[in-house]
């Protein structure tokens, strides 16, 4: 790792005023071993995980809000969530391995963006709210490309508010090695009609119009039968083309759909 | 240099650390406890898994000055008597080591386990251990020993 000045806030004003300059650490997972193999080099990095105010899940009648610092394991163990958003806590317990998920963070993910996370899917799917230390951004306008998101140099994430859906299931195709998605759909029926949304399989997670037309007409795994998503720009790695990656798409889709509906 | 003030297998220690030192290097080379291993160092085996408050981390991923004010407990931590811990004796009956890298991390991982499900089903155990890897590829007497350490704790008398 490059040299850098550690500092650990022990309040989010002092955070966002320390974060201007620096990288925000949240779980680690990602930003660490980016750090060990010097891919990036911050000059200070801040700390998150003093703050007890950015952690924590609260169901506010139809809301569920989670804080920035909220780890993986916690949102999968939260037995209130398993009531009111279960999709939530199955798609936290899938992310990584255990020891990951005791760290990893929902903000962390969230703000990384990466093509293959599990979040973004959650966030873009369900139609939640990022709340930041400045404004709060739809998540229809949060994600803007690969690794990148519509938040400003020092913007703080302070939680996401996730409305409660109807029915919503999160099917994915993990990488054997790493876990992360080659292709993960989280389908949702909720107040503002159906949503799906993709992650793993574009540089950037994103819905799909067509499946979302066919799944308002009849909510059924048929619905989606002849369907596929274009593979052009889809991602291309050791581990599967573009084209394959096209058809795990409506497999995945099918798959939550047919979860979604087992819960009524 | 930043100090470091944390609670390692129930002994309070003081550290002055880089603040780029990794929790791993800070157990293994300052405190010389080297039953915690370094596989990999980039997140992916677990031979590096200790407890932090208790719960599974790589501690090649965690910064040492993060560990502050924190209980952390490595594998010389199960045995402070010398008294081999159940999970350790399980490994040890049935076979559930070959050249020993992994099984620090191993170990660490299924205390872990055992503490949050004390009767997981053979499915879960291995779903548990994604985050471990044994390049012996020995997985099957480890999950064995597991399963089978699961049955001991259950017939342990209650500590508290």
């Amino acid at each position: 790792m490059y040299e850098f000045e550690y500092v650990r806030p022990q309040t989010v004003a002092t955070a966002v005023e320390q974060g201007g300059a620096g990288q925000y650490l949240a779980g680690g997972m990602t930003l660490l071993p980016t750090l060990k193999l010097r891919l990036a080099q911050p000059g200070r990095l801040v700390d998150l995980n003093a703050l007890p105010e950015l952690q924590g899940i609260r169901v506010d009648g139809n809301v569920v809000r989670i804080g920035a610092m909220t780890r993986h394991a916690d949102v999968a163990r939260s037995a209130e969530l398993r009531r009111a958003a279960p999709v939530l806590a199955e798609l936290a317990g899938g992310i990584g391995d255990p020891h990951v998920r005791n760290r990893g963070t929902i903000g962390g993910s969230v703000a990384n963006n990466d093509p293959a996370a599990d979040y973004p899917a959650a966030v873009l799917g369900l139609g939640a709210t990022v709340v930041t230390s400045a404004r709060e951004i739809a998540g229809d306008d949060f994600f803007t490309g690969m690794f990148s998101t519509a938040l400003a140099a020092g913007e703080l994430i302070r939680r996401i508010d996730f409305p409660v859906p109807k029915r919503a299931a999160y099917a994915k195709f993990p990488n054997p090695a790493s876990r992360y998605a080659m292709a993960g759909v989280l389908v949702a029926e909720t107040a503002g009609g159906i949503r799906v949304a993709v992650t793993g399989a574009g540089p950037c997670v994103f819905r799909v119009p067509e499946f979302e037309a066919a799944l308002t007409r009849r909510f059924a795994p048929e619905a989606l039968d002849g369907l596929e998503i274009p593979s052009d720009g889809l991602n291309q790695d050791l581990h599967g083309s573009p084209e394959y990656r096209a058809a795990l798409v409506t497999v995945m889709a099918q798959r939550a759909v047919a979860h979604a509906a087992a819960r009524g | 240099m930043a100090t470091v003030s944390l609670e390692v297998n129930g002994r309070a220690v003081t550290a002055e650390v880089d603040p780029r030192t990794l929790l791993v290097d800070l157990l293994r080379k300052q405190l010389r406890l080297t039953g915690t291993h370094v596989g990999c160092d980039t997140s992916q085996c677990g031979a590096c898994v200790v407890h932090v408050d208790g719960r599974s981390v790589k501690s090649c991923t965690m910064l040492a000055v993060q560990a502050e004010g924190a209980r952390v407990t490595t594998i010389e931590g199960l045995a402070p008597d010398g008294r081999l811990h159940p999970v350790q004796a399980a490994f040890r009956e049935c076979h559930g080591l070959q050249c020993g890298y992994c099984t620090p991390g191993m170990i660490m991982t299924a205390v872990a386990l055992l503490q949050e499900h004390p009767e997981p089903t053979e499915a879960q155990v291995r779903e548990h251990l994604e985050g471990n890897i044994c390049r012996c590829t020995g997985y099957q007497n480890i999950v064995r020993a597991i399963l089978s350490a699961a049955q001991e704790l259950r017939a342990l008398p209650k500590a508290s």
